[in-house]
């Protein structure tokens, strides 16, 4: 056999700032040509993993290393980190930090000019990677003229003007939209096989990457390998979810229908199961069984109207087109569709950040056109993305309270607000912390307790999940999951599919500022125009439906849905 | 998104656009350095037309740029009224004589040698302004790293401009969401406040904007190690375009206007054109 | 000189881009024409994380990208904000500010940033008005003074509680316990 490009021999590391190691006896080696998926939940290490691979350890994140590891042949401390940068090529999770030049062309060439390759050379490389990765026609674009998608490529493309020989992606579905992030796999995936290069992609999206087969799957958890074997014998075990990585949908249906997995089911792609008649008819019966959890729509209360809403940020483009829809007192929705199909924008225009053109919002059926961002605040709540653009006070408390102290309440008023708020966010033993102390999901409770301590009717919550690993992503949709339960609407934008189905009955689509469907989740899912219109994509829980030969495959979805909630509730 | 423009780079085809990034640099600094240091109305007044002329040469429309003269009106105004609120008879001192045509009231008198002086004054800012917008209308950015490097700044100072202009957008969007979110938090910074509560509620909008950048820098940075940002003493650039015939020419007419600049304006011994002494 | 490492290029570039951002959504403020100057509570703070290096190239391209997108570049004051730059930077040099920020390192920050602003606005704008522009001395003196004035106290507030709210943030996890 080959030799290994890339070998980890009982090594370890602990970075200088933190007290304990943070990778343990790690023994990998990956050859050439090969294409892994090193999978992990949050904190697993597997991100550590890339790092010690591109040499930003030692050279940009300094630490105690133990072992041995060779790259190339070489031993990263007595190379550089630009030595490394031409045999391992990363592509970051964050495209817009990847993305240094002010057009597509120049980005690509960056590694070529720090190279000192001369111009005519560097143009023709970069014209022929662009090629290779579809971006060739949109050299002259500036970043911002460019979807998540393209400046993933742009990303992918700078990196391969090198020539290097393993191709490094940190979690390159985070900030992707479903449809775009299935391009990336199949991008991944023709590179791979066009170049021969090797491809080790760090993701916890398990189900999406297996879109296109890898060689192998290594699972990390807490620093050490748990796992380290072919795609089909690794998905017929059963350490997933105590690792806290999501299984494929597919499976989880198979196993609720009492089929075991094994490697002879061919368990990589829901296309590829190979199921006998025994075991589809297995599949239908548990369909049957569970007839009765769909229940019936409740009747409700309208709380929110948007009428033929028009908007556009300058008079050339209209970002939304006569939009109107409305949302029932205690709903749970999801607003999905690409990245600028105005769900964001949309928002905005609720909370009376922008003016919309024409049309109007009602909030109960008053019209909200005068009133200021800070009164329309107390009834519309809006939660950003990250927490950390949100949080501007070092400590809990103070976070928390901030939106009362432009408000009448008095010092005692305000302290019994603070405490009930903190109490209903589960944060009230953390009263007293610095924001600092908390996790990642225990600072988006933050951020949401600021907004809820206003008492608003709605909370419109901008990707609350985003680059959240399963563990993380249970926990704060279970918070909001919580809060709907004691009487909040609330309002999800999302791209996350599996967010969508499980949490929110009802979806609203949104495609290049037009209102597309507003329907249940699941009929979303199970619509293929639909999702390839918004750029969604289809469950493979559809596939299997189809497979198995079950007539109405969105109410396949729904019962697999309710059983699964049924089953957390248990 | 909402696009913001920034720099206003201005794309159409004109002799003027056709030159490199480095001469229109070094074109602008002798030009600011001429005008900077000439008080001679002549000279000023030459490099007014001259600056017109090319800005008529340039493609470039007044409406394009509209707003930016109206800004630079504004400040002329501004400064040519604090210059007299605070000493009416600054010329007279400047060009030891005296001319007086009327009386405002009390000390603040109208000499023909003040006028004159907020003549020259008015005449250095307004011949540098075309030729600075145009800088900036026709260079694309993406020239404005290599030019830099190519006239001596070291690369990565230089390439600190283009990251400059490249992260401009994406901080200025994050700065509009950031506030936005705060406002319905209660926190404005444009009402009617007072100064110390302003001062401290924009504190809830740069804190999260600069750890926000503190992260950025961080990602930005390796992102550069890893493509071998500073690898060499030297990198070569993928937009450097090479200097043409046309270079060469305004690189020596910008040359000329520098030299004749000095050498009418210190002709006489003063940097003063003094038209009043052969009064 | 010491070649700037990666980070404080980008370090730069990220800076002027705030710097610039900041400049140009100038707050209102009740004195006309005395807009409160948030860049420079943003500059000081970076001078002190990054450096003088990084304080002067901030300044400097961003006071030229602000003038540049508005009246054409007014050299005088553009050398100023890199001088504050500089002067914060070399002042607060060595204050370790990674490992946290006591009352002694504010009150340094605060002479540093207070000497800046005089001798920047008092002392080095007005000499530049004085030899570029032959501009009157009286104008020039109470214009700079009340530059310097309103930036001291922007930097004094804004950029005291930025660098207090930075340490907070980047603090270790500790000795800290629930409370029920």
């Amino acid at each position: 056999m080959a030799q290994p490009i890339i070998s980890f021999k009982d090594y370890g590391f602990q970075y200088t700032a933190q007290a304990s190691p943070t990778l343990h006896h790690i023994n990998l080696d990956i050859y050439p040509g090969e294409k892994v998926l090193i999978a992990g939940a949050s904190g697993s290490g597997k991100s550590t993993i890339g790092s010690c691979l591109n040499g930003l350890i030692p050279y940009a994140y300094p630490g105690e290393s133990t072992g041995k590891l060779t790259i190339g042949g070489k031993d990263p401390k007595e190379s550089s980190i630009f030595e490394l940068s031409q045999i391992v090529g990363t592509v970051l999770q964050d495209t817009d930090g990847q993305f240094i030049g002010l057009t597509v062309g120049e980005d690509i060439a960056f590694a070529l000019e720090n190279d000192c390759v001369p111009q005519d050379q560097m143009k023709e490389t970069v014209h022929e990677v662009a090629k290779l990765v579809d971006i060739d026609h949109h050299l002259e674009y500036a970043p911002h003229d460019l979807s998540g998608g393209q400046k993933q490529r742009v990303s992918l493309a700078g990196v391969m003007v090198e020539q290097v020989k393993v191709l490094l992606f940190d979690e390159p579905l985070a900030n992707l939209d479903p449809a775009a992030g299935r391009v990336t796999i199949e991008l991944i995936d023709e590179v791979q096989k066009r170049t021969g290069a090797a491809v080790i992609i760090i993701e916890h999206r398990l189900e999406d990457v297996l879109w296109r087969s890898v060689d192998r799957i290594v699972l990390m958890d807490e620093g050490r390998i748990v796992a380290d074997m072919p795609t089909k014998d690794f998905l017929s075990g059963d350490m997933l979810l105590e690792h806290g990585i999501r299984e494929p949908l597919y499976l989880t249906a198979l196993r609720y229908a009492g089929i075991s997995i094994t490697k002879e089911l061919e368990p990589q792609h829901v296309e590829s199961l190979t199921l006998s008649g025994e075991q589809k008819e297995k599949v239908r019966s548990w369909y049957r069984d569970n007839a009765g959890l769909t229940g019936a729509k409740k009747e409700r209360r309208e709380l929110l109207r948007v009428e033929n809403l028009s908007f556009g940020y300058t008079p050339e483009v209209q970002n939304l087109k006569d939009v109107s829809f409305s949302i029932e007192e205690g709903e749970m929705v999801s607003i999905v569709g690409k990245n600028g199909a105005g769900k964001s924008t949309l928002a905005k225009l609720i909370c009376g950040f922008e003016k919309p053109t024409s049309g109007r919002i009602c909030l109960e059926g008053r019209d909200l056109s005068g009133d200021t961002i800070k009164e329309r605040a107390k009834t519309i709540g809006y939660v950003m993305q990250n927490p950390n653009q949100m949080i501007s006070k070092p400590m809990i408390w103070d976070e928390v309270e901030m939106a009362l102290l432009s408000g009448d309440m008095n010092e005692q008023e305000r302290k019994e607000r603070v405490e009930e708020t903190l109490k209903i966010c589960g944060l009230y033993p953390f009263r007293k912390w610095p924001v600092s102390a908390l996790s990642y999901g225990q600072k988006k409770r933050v951020t949401i307790a600021g907004i809820l301590v206003q008492r608003p009717q709605i909370i419109i919550l901008d990707e609350p999940t985003a680059g959240q690993d399963y563990h993380h992503y249970t926990e704060i949709m279970e918070f909001l999951k919580e809060l709907n339960t004691q009487g909040f609407t609330i309002v999800m934008i999302t791209h996350d599919m599996h967010l969508m189905l499980e949490y929110t009955p009802r979806a609203i689509v949104f495609c290049e500022g037009m209102l597309l469907a507003d329907t249940t989740a699941a009929r979303v899912l199970n619509d293929p125009s639909l999702v390839q219109r918004a750029n969604l994509k289809e469950t493979s829980l559809y596939t299997l439906s189809v497979m198995c030969g079950i007539e109405e495959p969105q109410e396949f979805t729904e019962r697999f849905i309710a059983y699964e909630e049924a089953r957390r509730r248990r | 998104m909402a696009k913001i423009a920034i720099l206003n780079y201005i794309k159409r085809s004109s002799p003027v656009h056709e030159l490199t990034g480095t001469t229109k640099l070094i074109f602008f600094i002798a030009w600011s350095v001429t005008s900077m240091v000439t008080f001679d109305t002549r000279v000023l007044v030459c490099m007014l037309a001259v600056g017109a002329v090319i800005f008529k040469v340039s493609q470039i429309r007044i409406r394009d740029i509209n707003v930016v003269l109206g800004l630079a009106a504004v400040f002329l105004l501004l400064n040519n009224f604090f210059i007299y609120l605070f000493t009416p008879e600054y010329g007279v001192e400047l060009y030891e004589s005296r001319d007086l045509l009327f009386t405002i009231v009390g000390r603040y008198t109208v000499t023909a040698q003040q006028l004159f002086y907020h003549l020259n004054i008015t005449l250095k800012v307004i011949c540098v302004v075309p030729i600075a917008l145009l800088f900036i209308a026709c260079t694309d950015p993406s020239e404005f790293a290599s030019s830099l490097a190519r006239i001596g700044v070291s690369y990565r100072a230089g390439y600190a401009v283009s990251l400059a202009l490249r992260y401009i957008p994406d901080v200025q969007r994050e700065y509009r969401n950031i506030s936005q979110a705060q406002q319905a938090r209660g926190i404005d910074i444009s009402g009617k406040d007072k100064l110390f509560t302003r001062l401290k509620n924009s504190v809830a909008i740069l804190l999260p904007l600069i750890m926000s950048s503190l992260n950025r820098i961080e990602t930005v940075s390796n992102a550069m190690e890893l493509r071998g940002f500073g690898k060499k003493d030297k990198r070569t650039w993928y937009t450097r375009r090479e200097l043409g015939r046309n270079d060469w020419l305004a690189i020596g007419f910008a040359v000329v206007i520098l030299a004749a600049g000095l050498i009418v304006t210190f002709w006489d011994g003063s940097r003063y054109f003094n038209p009043f002494l052969r009064w | 000189m010491k070649k700037l490492s990666v980070k404080s290029v980008v370090a730069i570039g990220i800076g002027a881009a705030l710097f610039f951002v900041l400049g140009k959504v100038a707050i209102p403020s009740p004195v006309p024409n005395t807009n409160i100057s948030l860049q420079y509570a943003v500059q000081a703070v970076f001078a002190t994380l990054f450096g003088p290096i990084a304080g002067v190239i901030i300044g400097f391209i961003g006071h030229t990208l602000i003038d540049a997108t508005s009246y054409g570049p007014w050299w005088s004051w553009i050398i100023a904000s890199a001088f504050v730059g500089l002067v914060i930077g070399l002042f607060t040099m060595k204050m370790n500010t990674e490992e946290g920020i006591d009352n002694k390192k504010l009150v340094r920050f605060n002479v540093a940033q207070i000497i800046a602003h005089i001798l920047a606005w008092g002392v080095v704008a007005p000499v530049l008005d004085i030899l570029i522009y032959a501009e009157p001395v009286e104008k020039l003196f109470a214009q700079g003074l009340m530059a310097a004035a309103a930036n001291i106290i922007t930097t004094g507030v804004v950029g005291t509680l930025l660098l207090l709210g930075y340490s907070k943030t980047v603090v270790k996890k500790g000795s800290l316990e629930k409370e029920d």
